[in-house]
């Protein structure tokens, strides 16, 4: 008899793999399934138990499904893709210098002058100096965002 | 972002991206806000936000930190994230720009 398709297992690393690239790709713009990648997890784990039951039916009625060598090189595929997941997220992303010597509450923050997207010359203290187009006065505060940029 | 203006506080975002390509990243997102080129990481290095050769190719680049300056030039606000996905979402700056007087 025609040994049936293992589709579980393919199922599993198919989930692994698309619940790794939709964080970069979608869920990281969304703070609500960035900060907690819960959304991830979740696709990830679904995933796994695919795997995992694929597997279990590859090698426990193996007279009646394949997949004992797909399902053990896409198993480890699938867990290699979640490790690689979870390495990212509570390791790689947390290696950050410290910043002990940043501008604190009730610091005077430090003037600068840069360049802006037209190449015209801006400081702190230009910027408070022209008018806001929305109030048509002087900011009453300025947000510094600084990030890391395409380099 | 024009709620923050409404409020009469500026958004000003700095990297170490040239204008060209800050200028490219603008169109594509759409945004309006000034952003501010920093290549040598001069404004980044008196903020203590260097994070040296953790960009392509070793290049130095800014860790994320946010910052609300009064028109006193005092610092009011300071955000350091110790994770450079979790960064200060839009709720956080409007209560910020709010208490502002």
């Amino acid at each position: 008899m025609e040994r049936k398709r293992n589709w579980y297992i393919w199922i599993g690393f198919l989930l692994c793999a698309v619940g790794f690239l939709s964080y970069p790709f979608f869920f990281a713009q969304y703070p609500i399934t960035r900060d907690v990648p819960w959304a991830t997890f979740l696709i990830m784990a679904v995933g796994l138990v695919f795997a995992v039951s694929g597997l279990r039916r590859a090698f426990g009625r193996p007279q009646v499904y394949k997949g004992k060598v797909a399902g053990s090189i896409l198993g480890v595929l699938s867990v290699a893709v979640v490790g690689l997941f979870c390495f990212g997220v509570f390791y790689a992303s947390k290696q950050l210098p410290k910043s002990a010597g940043a501008p604190q509450v009730g610091q005077k923050a430090p003037e600068f002058s840069l360049l802006d997207t037209n190449k015209q010359q801006v400081s702190l203290a230009s910027l408070f100096a022209a008018p806001l187009p929305a109030t048509q006065k002087p900011p009453k505060g300025v947000f510094l965002v600084f990030y890391r940029g395409y380099w | 972002m024009a709620e923050i203006e409404q409020l009469g506080v500026e958004v000003i975002a700095v990297s170490v991206d040239t204008p060209e390509q800050s200028k490219d990243l603008q169109k594509k997102a759409g945004l309006t806000y000034l952003i501010l080129s920093d290549p040598n990481a001069e404004a980044i290095r008196k903020y203590d936000l260097l994070h040296s050769k953790a960009g392509q190719d070793g290049h130095d680049v800014a860790r994320p930190g946010e910052f609300l300056v009064d028109s006193n030039g005092v610092v009011r606000w300071v955000n350091l994230t110790e994770d450079f996905r979790v960064r200060a979402r839009s709720e956080q700056f409007l209560a910020q720009a709010r208490q502002l007087k």
